[in-house]
């Protein structure tokens, strides 16, 4: 049977891309962030997991106005990099699992949660620059994990409640563990934290906030659920709601985990950067 | 009921909630601004933006905020931060530039500021 074995946070801010295209590791800016990955690898390296569920929010890539899924599912073979528009480097394809990602999404509609299933998703630095911190040279890592994207709604409101994300999460918990093959899984939630882009608030950054809630995602992620989506808006800025997908992941991992190890840093661009990997209670 | 059971639109300060209200309002704004994804749109925006505006229909409020290059004037003919990125993108201007133009402050002094978040 499937086993999730851990679940990992990191930022996903597109000057990181940048920065790894220019390998700026040792680069007095950067070093404080980039020192936050080496322990995470390490375990990754340790237990090499056979999929990475990547739960991220799409910033006009993949979805646009159109028609925006609230929640969605990668169900490809692969999912490629496309350009952005502003020049961070593309990457190779990502390799995909969609006999799980349609597991998974047979049992989460089941569970009466309404998935938009996605046969081609191209795939932006939201899921990109988490994959290439976690596994460097990624998607060309000789241990790379086959992946299953999931995007959540924070470009447009309504967005979903912390309640419903952290739901999410544990219904696409209870999806995994009935998948019948033998496969190690890690949880990717990735984005925020606290940063807002647009308005005269613009530069906003809340590090009391983002202690806060990377201290009860570990031990009382039920807490965090009373935050309504407008204090969310006003405490994490316009766009710390990708903390939504912090939730989602959180939510996967069931009751108990272990946070072996952490980071957070203050700025990388406009935004409080977040790592986190937390172990599952075996 | 009453018409305000109906408008969800909420209000915090300095910060348009990019909600149905906005979404309606900057559709064919941010429908422009989403098609630069694609390089070849870029050109072509590039070397006839006023064409551009008229082929994506952009209104005149819409026309003006991007002729002036000023996001909080696009955010405010209903354009969405995340596509507006993508326009301001081909300017070379990144999240620090935009910053500080919306707050009306240098970019050094932006920059500032934000890394005074983390004291």
């Amino acid at each position: 049977m499937a086993r999730i074995i851990g679940g990992l946070t990191s930022s996903h801010i597109p000057a990181v891309g940048n920065a790894i295209a220019n390998e700026l590791y040792e680069d007095p800016y950067w070093k404080p962030f980039f020192e936050g990955y080496p322990p995470v690898r390490d375990w990754l390296n340790d237990h090499k997991p056979d999929v990475a569920i990547n739960i991220y929010n799409d910033h006009g890539l993949g979805f646009f106005l159109d028609k925006m899924p609230t929640f969605a599912i990668g169900a490809a073979h692969q999912y490629v990099n496309e350009d952005e528009g502003w020049g961070i480097p593309q990457l190779p394809p990502f390799p995909g699992d969609p006999k799980l990602s349609w597991h998974i999404i047979e049992s989460m509609v089941a569970d009466e949660f309404d998935i938009t299933s996605c046969q081609e998703l191209a795939v932006d630095h939201g899921f990109t620059v988490p994959m290439q911190l976690f596994w460097p040279g990624a998607p060309h890592n000789p241990d790379m994990p086959r992946t299953v994207p999931i995007s959540a709604n924070t470009v447009q409101h309504p967005i979903p409640t912390l309640n419903r994300a952290l739901d999410f999460g544990k219904a696409l918990r209870k999806a995994i563990l009935s998948y019948p093959e033998d496969v190690k899984v890690v949880i990717l939630g990735t984005g925020g934290l606290s940063h807002q882009l647009d308005g005269e608030r613009a530069g906003f950054i809340n590090k009391e906030f983002d202690l806060m809630c990377m201290e009860k995602i570990v031990t009382a992620p039920e807490e965090l659920t009373k935050i309504s989506r407008h204090e969310l808006v006003e405490k994490a800025g316009a766009q710390g709601t990708e903390f939504l997908m912090w939730m989602m992941m959180r939510g996967a991992l069931g009751d108990k985990v272990t946070a072996l190890h952490q980071n957070y840093h203050i700025p990388i661009s406009n935004t409080g950067a977040g790592t986190m990997l937390l172990e599952c209670a075996a | 009921m009453t018409a305000s059971e109906f408008d969800h639109h909420t209000t915090i300060p300095g910060t348009t909630l990019f909600d149905g209200e906005q979404a309606m309002k900057g559709y064919q704004l941010n429908k422009m601004c989403y098609s630069f994804n694609v390089a070849s749109a870029r050109d072509e925006y590039l070397a006839d933006p006023e064409s551009y505006y008229d082929k994506f229909k952009l209104n005149e409020d819409q026309k003006r905020a991007c002729r002036n290059k000023n996001v909080l004037e696009m955010i405010a003919a209903g354009g969405n931060i995340y596509y507006l990125a993508k326009f301001a993108g081909m300017f070379k201007l990144d999240v620090q530039d935009v910053g500080a133009q919306q707050t009306g402050i240098t970019k050094e002094a932006f920059k500032e500021k934000l890394r005074k978040a983390g004291d």
